[in-house]
């Protein structure tokens, strides 16, 4: 092997170029997504989760929400599902993340000539896929089950966009958790406690007029009360303009906030 | 010759522990420069700033002449890493791992994948290519590991302890590893606490413990500072064993080390010039031996008189060096 052939060329650059690094996150990227197709437990795991809530709620909880009426309380709750799955698939960025630093993977890519911001990009970006995939299956399954788009194939696209757009607004906080928390169990741990009370606190599986008083304000202004609404909206019709711009807001803010943070954790770990 | 690898006065401190309290070494180009020391001793800290992993508090160092703090992204170009901390992913076949590095390296497609068959195939992994990793043994693992490291083709290469959990076999495998890339020129700094590794493959060698260089020098002038040689001498009949001694002392003007029940006497000797009038003594008293023999001392010896202890009494604990300092380094700075 001759060192003189790859390693050694006159002088080696002093930074990455912004090319060099989108090209090392989109490799980043790529190994995500195989991780993704490797892992056929992830991906079972990913698939069943939202099979197992539209069951639950359709067919447990639809009847007695919806007094009998089981068909209607799946146009209802399918767009809140759609929220829940793909809220509950951006734990995973933080869950990788920390897997990442803990195994070692981590410091292997900072001892290497990359950009220090590839190894976050490509995480995210790769999460992307999961997020898809969530959204593919719960669309699919819940057709399965009767859910009907009352709109146009385009109206639900751009719904099912609103909500892969909300998602990588929160894998920013996810990420910050996974950069934050010690292990991976904490992830799991921190990240599900915040979800809870975002998720069932909430219009997008029960209607909030029968919730006390200082429950529905928190519920009106939870953000996924909002962009279940406006996704509802895209698939089943209805008002949609408010409630899209104001869950858009909210995912700016969120990323305005938490994208700072998560890359000062970054930071502080390279 | 020019020096691969400069420290000078590097410092280190997680929280209240000092982990490195101005260590100096340096290591010529093309040469093995072996890093000795118990666990918590420093050595991964100190390798861990030479990589660009973490920073210094004080003093500075320089891989292949560029500053590892200032021109990190340069250093990063010329050097590969293997230790337990910078590890591959679990969950990607070997190939699928190297074809990686070799991309965030800005190899080709092409040129990535067969960069990556060579390797397995150098690294006798061609059966396991297309496994996930964490399907290896523990030898296949340090072995994808060593060639993670060399994916890009590195003019230094760190070595944080790679035999460290090896059985004898694959301690070999890699030393002879290790051995063809200094033929092609690779410097090589590497971290070991096992003694005779640094005394089959290293140049040089430094001595840590507490954060403090104790010596340096090539293996045998270690083991010469530390007085020589060694003599050992086996009595035909155990029972006269401590005759033995007290003769052996009187020549060799240093207390020897007869080990409870052990039938030997062992005693360091400044020269072989007075072995005849211990022979000659032993005989005049009717001292029929068994054994006697003069060896250099081992870095085993040398150890253990630089320290004040002996490297195995940590050695068992393996590994702990390494989560003791990520715990602390992962504490708020």
């Amino acid at each position: 092997m001759s060192t003189a052939t790859l390693g050694a060329p006159a002088a080696p650059a002093r930074r990455v170029s912004p090319l060099t690094g989108l090209r090392n996150s989109l490799t980043l990227t790529w190994r995500s997504v195989l991780k993704i197709r490797t892992n056929s437990e992830d991906l079972l795991g990913l698939s069943l989760q939202p099979i197992m809530f539209l069951l639950l709620f359709t067919y447990v909880f639809g009847g007695a929400i919806a007094h009998g009426d089981v068909r209607a309380y799946l146009d209802y709750v399918l767009p809140g599902i759609l929220v829940q799955t793909v809220l509950f698939a951006t734990l995973g960025t933080g869950l990788m993340l920390n897997q990442d630093i803990s195994a070692g993977i981590f410091d292997r890519f900072r001892s290497l000539p990359i950009a220090r911001w590839a190894p976050l990009a490509g995480a995210i970006l790769g999460d992307v896929t999961r997020y898809v995939i969530s959204v593919v299956v719960t669309l699919a399954f819940g057709m399965v089950l009767g859910f009907r788009i009352a709109t146009n194939p385009i109206a639900a696209i751009a719904g099912c966009l609103l909500v892969l757009a909300f998602a990588l607004a929160m894998c920013w906080v996810s990420a910050w958790i996974g950069l934050i928390v010690k292990t991976p169990q904490g992830v799991q741990t921190f990240g599900f406690t915040a979800m809870f009370p975002i998720v069932f606190g909430s219009g997008i599986l029960v209607p909030i007029q029968t919730m006390p008083g200082w429950l529905q304000a928190f519920a009106k202004a939870n953000p996924l009360t909002l962009l279940a609404a406006a996704c509802r909206g895209l698939m089943r019709g209805g008002p949609v303009a408010v409630p899209a711009g104001e869950s858009m807001l909210w995912a700016l803010g969120i990323m305005l906030v938490f994208a700072p943070l998560a890359v000062r954790a970054y930071r502080r770990k390279t | 010759m020019r020096a691969a690898i400069e420290a000078e006065g590097l410092v280190k401190s997680f929280g209240k522990t000092k982990a490195l309290a101005g260590v100096d070494l340096a290591a010529a180009a093309g040469s093995v420069l072996g890093v000795l020391g118990p666990n918590g001793a420093g050595k991964t800290t100190a390798v861990r700033i030479l990589t660009t992993l973490l920073q210094p508090d004080g003093g500075r160092a320089a891989v292949g002449g560029y500053d590892v703090v200032t021109e990190a992204h340069r250093v990063r170009q010329l050097i590969g890493l293997t230790g337990q901390y910078a590890s591959v992913d679990d969950g990607l076949t070997g190939t699928n791992n190297l074809i990686m590095i070799g991309r965030l390296l800005g190899l080709g497609r092409a040129e990535s994948r067969a960069r990556a068959a060579e390797l397995m195939s150098r690294f006798d992994l061609s059966e396991a290519a297309a496994r996930p990793v964490k399907t290896y043994s523990g030898g296949m693992r340090r072995r994808i590991d060593l060639a993670a490291s060399l994916v890009g083709r590195p003019q230094v290469l760190f070595l944080d302890e790679p035999t460290t959990g090896l059985d004898p076999q694959g301690r070999s495998d890699v030393w002879d590893m290790i051995r063809v890339l200094v033929g092609d020129g690779v410097t090589v700094l590497l971290t070991t606490q096992y003694l005779d590794e640094a005394d089959q493959l290293a140049h040089d060698i430094v001595v840590i413990d507490h954060g403090h260089v104790i010596a340096t020098g090539t293996p045998d002038e270690l083991k010469a500072k530390v007085g020589g040689q060694v003599l050992e001498v086996v009595p035909a009949d155990p029972a006269r064993i401590r005759d033995v001694a007290s003769i052996v002392a009187r020549w060799a003007g240093d207390e020897p080390v007869t080990e409870p029940g052990a039938r030997q006497v062992t005693v360091q000797v400044p020269a072989a010039a007075v072995l005849p009038g211990i022979v000659r003594q032993l005989d005049e008293n009717g001292i029929e031996l068994a054994e006697f023999s003069l060896r250099k001392s081992s870095l085993d010896e040398v150890f253990l008189t630089l320290t004040g202890h002996r490297a195995e009494d940590t050695a068992n604990a393996a590994g702990t060096e390494m989560l003791t300092e990520h715990d602390r380094e992962g504490a708020p700075r």
